[in-house]
């Protein structure tokens, strides 16, 4: 079963990848993939799911979630998983997505093998592995419990296309008047439609090298050139030049995007951590001898501030 | 208020991690242990709550072996009123870990309950989580402001593309995450008086595993990367080679 995680109206891919990853891991063992939209208003999803490659879209749509956390979907997600006698609950790995699978284990009477990069089933046995200490040491661990319930990092599964039509079933939502549970009283939705971190497939980072925090503008510039997330170094977080959503490091967000840049950024280990499991990295500083370059696949030694435009004006000749 | 702290020690973040001779742990020789940066910030908002409310009784919590002590004083140190140590020596997985945080917290009586989001070696975010539904406990995780209202909390976090505003009853669950507040360093005078504050062992019940560790291994290694070169010119080199060979542009 696939808890698949939305916002703005649209599914997000991590959830897609999840929804690939299960149909992989059911065609090798002889299972079925349920998908599962849980919130208010998200019936609406159902068609963008249709061909994704679950056998079934289970929706549990319900105004009673409207102000809903994570504890209140986890709830619902949890009644879903038990009524269907589950053997894996596969979520993505992002901030919302962790808190549920984390609840919804705690009502299973299970916990989580968290932040997968890669799920395995040998007969019976439930094999994960995951990164732990951000990325410093990976972890092998055979899931014991059932239903297991895993979620998987994002850039780690291939989304599906074009699969069979899913079957859609609607689900009684089990809310109750919700006075033990949180509720969402408030939201703010930014100007700009920020990629999150941990989902992104380009991300452009930057440290210390920027020299002030104004000269971030050249990130974000090549960032908005290549559709990429902004991210950043401790240094410069700790500085208060930039926010802490964007931190990189094992205090701050754990990446693992097709393509990292590092701008001006040394590679003290515990951002190496954060990002050393990207899929490509390219560093840009101007001490050949940064650590930067020892986990770099390319690297490019000389002034950022000469550099970094030359690259924005390339890319957009080309793309 | 009655708050508790729930701690960890982890290894400091600027360890080199070596694997033990058992494949499943890290090797602890020349390991420094730190409390985990999170939980910092539960520790230092419990103070907060304490010192604007003028009373209250903030006591740290922590699973772990019997040197746990050393990152339960630091605690202590800092502020905190008493301390217990959960003793266990073998890992636990996150339910054991959770369970055990219960059997303690159980009949505490707290107001709230503060962890980090996660700890930042094993990284999982979860038993916050699992101790919430043990205890049928609200549960918010990520927040990075807090501010009571009576029998309720209201706690902001950020979202992908913005912030939310959460309304919590109290007694609550509740994940710090970096941002909520700066977190003090233990005083000279602090850490004399921790000397003298109550610090309790007890000892963890066993719970059957959930997860069973296979190995413990170190990340496969990078392949061997390139300089493409010095300086601007380079550029168009590392454009095609981002195009034809990494295909990912």
């Amino acid at each position: 079963m696939v808890f698949i995680e939305s916002r703005s109206g649209e599914v997000k891919k991590a959830s897609l990848e999840a929804m690939g990853r299960a149909r992989q891991i059911a065609d090798a063992s002889g299972g079925r993939v349920d998908a599962v939209l849980i919130g208010s208003g998200v019936a609406t999803l159902a068609d963008s799911l249709a061909d994704r490659g679950a056998h079934r879209l289970l929706v549990c749509d319900s105004p009673a979630l409207e102000d809903a956390t994570g504890d209140g979907i986890a709830r619902e997600l949890a009644a879903i998983v038990g009524q269907e006698q589950t053997d894996i609950v596969l979520l993505s790995s992002t901030s919302l997505g962790k808190e549920i699978a984390a609840l919804s284990a705690g009502s299973l009477g299970t916990c989580v093998a968290a932040d997968c990069v890669d799920v395995q089933i040998d007969g019976t046995d439930i094999i994960i592995e995951r990164p732990v200490l951000a990325g410093k040491a990976h972890l092998t661990q055979r899931v014991l419990v059932r239903p297991a319930v895993i979620t998987l990092r994002p850039n780690y599964g291939e989304p599906m296309k074009g699969a069979e039509n899913a079957a859609v079933v609607s689900v009684d939502a089990v809310a109750g008047d919700g006075s033990n549970e949180p509720r969402r009283i408030e939201t703010m939705e930014s100007d700009d439609q920020k990629v999150d971190l941990t989902e992104a497939e380009i991300i452009i980072s930057g440290g210390r090298g920027l020299k002030a925090p104004e000269n971030f503008e050249l990130i974000e510039s090549l960032a908005a050139t290549l559709g990429a997330a902004v991210g950043a170094s401790r240094a410069v977080v700790d500085a208060g030049w930039r926010p802490h959503s964007e931190q990189v490091g094992q205090t701050g967000k754990t990446v693992s995007p097709k393509l990292y840049i590092a701008i001006g950024i040394s590679g003290a280990i515990q951002h190496l951590a954060g990002m050393s499991t990207s899929r490509n990295i390219v560093a840009i500083n101007k001490d050949p001898n940064a650590p930067i370059f020892s986990v770099a696949t390319y690297g490019i030694v000389g002034d950022l501030f000469e550099i970094v435009p030359r690259l924005e004006e390339e890319l957009r000749s080309i793309l | 208020m009655k708050i508790a702290v729930c701690l960890k020690r982890v290894p400091d973040t600027a360890t080199r991690v070596r694997i033990g001779g058992d494949g499943k742990s890290i090797d602890p020789a020349d390991v420094q242990y730190i409390i985990s940066p999170y939980d910092e910030f539960a520790l230092e908002e419990a103070l907060l709550i304490r010192e604007k409310a003028g009373e209250g009784e903030v006591t740290v919590i922590t699973v772990g072996p019997e040197a746990a002590s050393k990152e339960v004083r630091t605690a202590l140190g800092i502020g905190a009123d008493a301390g217990v140590i959960i003793q266990a020596e073998v890992a636990l997985d996150p339910r054991q870990i959770a369970c055990a945080l219960v059997g303690v917290l159980k009949d505490r009586g707290d107001d709230l309950i503060l962890f980090g989001r996660q700890s930042v070696d094993s990284q999982g975010a979860q038993v916050a989580a699992l101790v919430a539904r043990e205890m049928s406990l609200p549960f918010v995780n990520d927040i990075i402001s807090l501010e009571i209202d009576g029998a309720k909390v209201r706690v902001g976090r950020d979202t992908d593309g913005g912030r939310e505003v959460i309304e919590c009853p109290l007694p609550a669950i509740l994940g710090c995450d970096k941002g909520l507040n700066d977190p003090r360093y233990p005083s000279l005078k602090g850490i004399m008086a921790a000397r003298k504050k109550p610090v309790e062992t007890v000892e963890a019940q066993p719970v059957e595993a959930s997860l069973e560790t296979i190995e413990l291994s170190l990340p496969p290694a990078r392949p061997e990367g390139k300089i493409v070169g010095e300086g601007p010119d380079a550029v168009s080199e590392l454009v095609r080679l981002l195009r034809e060979e990494a295909k990912v542009i």
